[in-house]
Parts: C-alpha cells; sequence; structure tokens
C-alpha cells in the first residue's frame, strides 16, 4: 500500500500500529494527526467529490475545509481532525460511490 | 455546565484570555477542536516545541507559556471540541467525538482567529495544492514536511515557512511572490511604523537572508499562476520579469495574507464592515472587544488581523472588561492592569499598515478568470458567479438561488470573500453593499446521534447542515 511519498517525516519515531484503507493494511504512527499520517504514507487523495468525481486531498489541515473526508468506521469525518489508532477502517469516497459518501 | 466565561478557540487570545480571566477570580470553560492548545499559530506547541523548536523557531515556543496558563482548577479546558451553535444568551453548543453537549457563559469570547484568505488559481483543488498554514501545521503537529514543494503568493507567512523547510534540510524549490517593487515602495509610506515595529523587519530579513543561503530561487511580481496536473499537483506555472516559467513539483502551498474567520460571529448576526487595507470583512467591536450583542466579546485575528502577539493582548483586553462587566474588578482596576496591554498591543500592531501595503493580495485571486473554481465544496465557478450577477443576482445570499456556492460543508469559509468581490466587481457596488452570506447554526455538520445524546435539543433543524440563506 505504501507509495513513495511526497513528504518526509522528520522524527519518525513513533510506535506504527496498522489501518485499514480500502480494505488493505497500512502502518501509521500510533497517535499521529490522521490526514497528515495518510499523506506522509503516501496517500495523496482522500476522496472524490460528488459534483465531478474529481480527486481531492487535505487543503487546509485545520477542520475548515472539509477536502479531507473520509469514512471512519463508517462515519464520514475530517481526517485532520482524527487520531491515529489501531484497527481504524477508512474507507475513501470513490469516483464511483462519491454521492453516498457525501457528508450531507 | 456553567462558567462566568465560555471562550471558544484555545489560540493565543483564548488562551491569555482565560488565564487573565482567571487570575480576576472568574470560572472559565475553554472550548477547542485540537487535542491540545495553541490554536493553529502554536499548534501542538507542548508537544513540539521540543522537539522541533529548532526548525520552528523562537516565535513558535513562545507559545509554551501561554498554553502552561490553562493548566489552573479554575479552567475547565475542553478539547477536540466543536463548537456548532452559539446563543447570544450565551449557550454554547458542542460535541466532542459525537456526543453533543451545552455550556452556559455568563459572557462568551469569540477566539476563532484566522483562515487563509481564498486563493483561487487553476488547479487549486488538485490533491498537493495546500495552504501555507497547512504546510506549516503539518510541520508543527506531525514533524512532516514536503519534499518538492513551491511556495507562491505573498506576505511573511511564506518566509517563515520557507526558512523552517530549510531548516528541516528540505528548502522549497522556489519561492513565487506576487508582490511587486511597487507595492514596496508603496509601503515605504509607513515606514514610521515599521519601524516602530523594527523586530518584525529584521526578522523578515533574516529569515530572507537564510531563505538566499540555502540557494532558493526566488521570483516577484509573479503573475498568471497556475497549478498543472491532472489527479495530483504536478507543476507550478507562471510568468515573472517577461517570462514563463514552469516548475514541476509534488506540493503546492498557497498563501496571500489570512483573514477573520467570521462563522461565529455571522452566526450571531454582528455587524461586519469591510476593511479596505486589509481586503477583509471585520466584526465592528469596541476597543474591549465587546460586540453589540451584550454577553459576547470577540478578540484576536477573528476581531482583525494583528498577528499572534496582538490576537494575546487582545484577549486580556477582554478578559479584563468581562471580569469589570461582573463585577468582580472595579473599572479603576480594570483600567490599571489594561494600560501595558494596550501600550504592548499598539506596539505590535504598529508594523501592520507597513505589512498590509507591501504584501497585498494577489489580484488575480481576487477576480479569478472564469473558468475556475471558486466555491471547492460544490465546485462553482468565477464564471457561474458572473453569469449569476448578470441574471440579476447582487448579493452572496441570492447566489444560492442559482446555484450552490457557500452550500457545501465548508459553508463558505474558503470562497465567500471570492463571490462577493466578483459579486462587487460584476454590480458596481461596495463590498458593504454587498455583504456576505448569512451564516447559520450548525457551524459544522451535526449528526441526529450528536442531538440525542444531548439533554437540552436546541431549537434549529439538524437536517441542516449548511448556512441555507433563509
Ligand atoms: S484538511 Fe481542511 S478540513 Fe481537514
Amino acid at each position: 500500500m505504501k507509495t513513495a511519498s511526497p513528504f518526509l517525516e522528520i522524527d519518525a519515531d513513533a510506535a506504527r500500529v496498522t489501518v485499514r484503507l480500502d480494505g488493505a493494511d497500512l502502518s501509521l504512527p500510533a497517535g499521529a494527526n490522521l490526514a497528515a499520517a495518510l499523506l506522509a504514507a503516501g496517500v495523496p487523495v482522500f476522496r472524490h467529490t460528488p459534483v465531478s468525481g474529481a480527486p481531492r486531498g487535505p487543503f487546509c489541515m485545520m477542520g475548515a475545509c472539509f477536502d479531507c473526508l473520509v469514512e471512519v468506521d463508517g462515519v464520514t469525518r475530517q481526517a485532520c481532525l482524527l487520531t491515529v489508532e489501531e484497527g481504524l477502517e477508512i474507507v475513501r469516497a470513490g469516483p464511483a460511490t462519491a454521492e453516498s459518501a457525501d457528508a450531507s | 455546565m456553567q462558567a462566568d466565561l465560555v471562550v471558544i478557540g484555545a489560540g493565543p487570545a483564548g488562551m491569555a484570555a482565560a488565564a487573565t480571566a482567571t487570575e480576576a477570580g472568574l470560572s472559565v470553560v475553554i472550548l477547542d477542536e485540537q487535542a491540545r492548545a495553541g490554536g493553529q499559530i502554536y499548534r501542538d506547541v507542548t508537544r513540539s516545541a521540543a522537539r522541533r523548536g529548532d526548525i520552528l523557531g523562537q516565535d513558535y515556543s513562545a507559545g509554551l507559556p501561554l498554553a502552561a496558563g490553562l493548566e489552573q482548577p479554575s479552567i475547565t479546558h475542553v478539547t477536540r471540541a466543536t463548537v456548532w451553535q452559539i446563543a447570544p444568551d450565551g449557550a454554547v453548543a458542542y460535541s466532542v467525538d459525537g456526543r453533543g453537549a451545552i455550556v452556559h457563559g455568563r459572557r462568551v469570547l469569540l477566539a476563532t482567529g484566522a483562515l487563509e484568505r481564498p486563493m483561487p488559481v487553476p488547479g487549486w483543488t488538485l490533491p498537493g495544492v495546500m495552504t501555507a498554514g497547512a504546510g506549516q501545521i503539518l510541520i508543527k503537529e506531525s514533524g512532516v514536511v514536503a519534499g518538492r514543494a513551491v511556495l507562491a503568493g505573498s506576505g511573511p507567512l511564506l518566509y517563515l515557512i520557507a526558512a523552517q523547510m530549510v531548516r528541516a534540510g528540505t528548502p522549497p524549490l522556489a519561492l513565487v511572490e506576487t508582490q511587486s517593487r511597487r507595492d514596496t515602495v508603496a509601503a515605504l509610506r509607513h515606514l514610521g511604523g515599521a519601524l516602530r515595529g523594527w523586530r518584525y523587519l529584521v526578522k523578515g530579513l533574516s529569515m530572507l537572508a537564510e531563505i538566499r543561503r540555502a540557494g532558493v530561487p526566488r521570483y516577484t511580481a509573479a503573475s498568471d499562476i497556475a497549478v498543472a496536473g491532472t489527479d495530483r499537483a504536478e507543476a507550478l506555472s507562471f510568468v515573472a520579469g517577461g517570462k514563463r516559467h514552469r516548475i514541476a513539483c509534488e506540493t503546492v502551498f498557497l498563501h496571500h495574507g489570512v483573514v477573520p474567520n467570521m462563522q461565529a460571529a455571522r452566526s450571531l448576526d454582528i455587524p461586519h464592515r469591510w476593511n479596505a487595507a486589509q481586503a477583509c470583512f471585520v466584526p465592528e467591536t469596541d476597543p474591549w472587544g465587546r460586540t453589540e450583542i451584550p454577553n459576547v466579546f470577540i478578540a484576536g485575528d477573528g476581531a482583525g488581523i494583528g498577528g499572534a502577539k496582538a490576537a494575546e493582548q487582545a484577549g486580556r483586553l477582554a478578559a479584563l472588561e468581562a471580569a469589570r462587566d461582573l463585577d468582580r474588578i472595579s473599572a479603576d482596576a480594570r483600567d490599571r492592569a489594561a494600560a501595558p496591554v494596550r501600550a504592548a498591543l499598539r506596539g505590535e500592531l504598529a508594523v501592520r499598515p507597513f505589512l498590509d501595503r507591501a504584501y497585498p493580495p494577489y489580484a488575480a485571486a481576487l477576480q479569478p478568470a472564469d473558468a475556475t473554481v471558486v466555491c471547492r465544496c460544490e465546485e462553482v465557478t468565477a464564471g457561474d458567479i458572473r453569469g449569476y450577477a448578470a441574471l440579476g443576482c447582487k448579493g452572496p445570499n441570492q447566489t444560492k438561488a442559482f446555484g450552490r456556492p457557500g452550500m457545501g460543508p465548508c459553508q463558505g469559509r474558503y470562497c465567500g470573500l471570492t463571490v462577493v468581490s466578483i459579486l462587487a466587481a460584476e454590480t458596481g457596488q461596495g463590498m458593504d453593499e454587498t455583504g456576505y452570506y448569512r451564516v447559520r447554526p450548525p457551524l459544522k455538520p451535526v449528526t441526529l446521534g450528536e442531538l440525542a445524546a444531548m439533554e437540552e435539543t436546541p431549537a434549529e433543524d439538524p437536517a441542516v447542515m449548511a448556512a441555507d440563506g433563509r
């Protein structure tokens, strides 16, 4: 699952835990900001828009833009306001399923 | 839950206000969306100052004493709290981990800070394009730094993040600035104030020297900025010095200033006025941060952009007036305590007119080309907004009858100012006349489950997920 990331981790010393992203295992630093951890793991696209299906990733990192929406354990939430925990089930809205993941 | 003062936001204004209010004998509840105190400027300072203080710099570590000031028995710091409704009588509804609750404040202080000024350029919705503030938050909170990034826009924050990236060992590929020599010359008129705020100038120059020593290419007076890419950012293109440039990259950090985060104040119908020098709407407050709603105060960047140090002082002033208002201190005691705070505030603000003039917003992002998306949530373009204006649409609330700008989950936070600017230009009205979105609770999406978990259900329809222009 891990691909070359455009982001580097300065102090990558945190213990890592396994989460599931779209059904595949992914190892992320425990207690990290979920959006930051996904970016650092080489995941640039967090969702596709319900309107045109365009890909989106985190934009503001402060809970204001809602471009980081992912489904976590069945609830659509802002990844930049969440913390990495063992076993999180993360599902991204694909272009086809975008409608069902629209937060409204 | 009840408190003398409910503070919304644990950034510099909120933290300083909470500590000052406590000293004056008030009980304080401070609600903040993050897991730890600091706001965005001091994001995660209690953990990161020790680990990355050398990269982030002394100004960042200056948040430590403020965060420590919250560690008092009479201050309840509610973390991970998303505030979604504020009533004029001081009832504040919020959720933590999907559970709703209400706290009643005899006075309420909105310390919700700033947002990045929206910078709609072609391609700004692509993954890999973020605000410069987001880039900083990644470094501060997570120690995550972009490897191949270009910074574009204007303002001292660009120098700060560039310098921090240099110190982290991953200098940006380029610094693409939009301000011109003419702006610098015009700013010299405000040199007097700038010299009184000389510390900021010295810092700016030393950061620029650091960036230059690292060999980061710097362009100024850039125009025609666009992000290229299909599924993600692949390059930044722009014109500078009469030539078109294209810099391949993986990350683009955009920034052309910050503006007050108006959502909470707008939801209370607190009047705002257009501030031409700062190119943003600013809520009407008195010198203590009081609004026209007797119980509600605003302090910090949310009341007008002054930066972290100014926000801290403004928070103290609001807390002193709240304590006077609740008869914990006399007007004399308030004024005595406020005098040095006001002097410090004036000192912090002295440099602002210079900075505002030297680093104006990128003009092409205030009036974007027709094809550029302005509302990220509903993917409404600048051309769409111009089309609405041609059909007779005069204000931003009316646009909602034509399309859906401002009706997505961000509730206009990243399109409002652009939509108003475009409409004002098309209709020839002023910004105040054109107005702004009417913001209605819930301020953030809230689920039925969160409401059900609460004992007191607010009257608003929980199904209304966004500002709906009623
Ligand atoms: S990145 Fe903007 S809300 Fe999460």
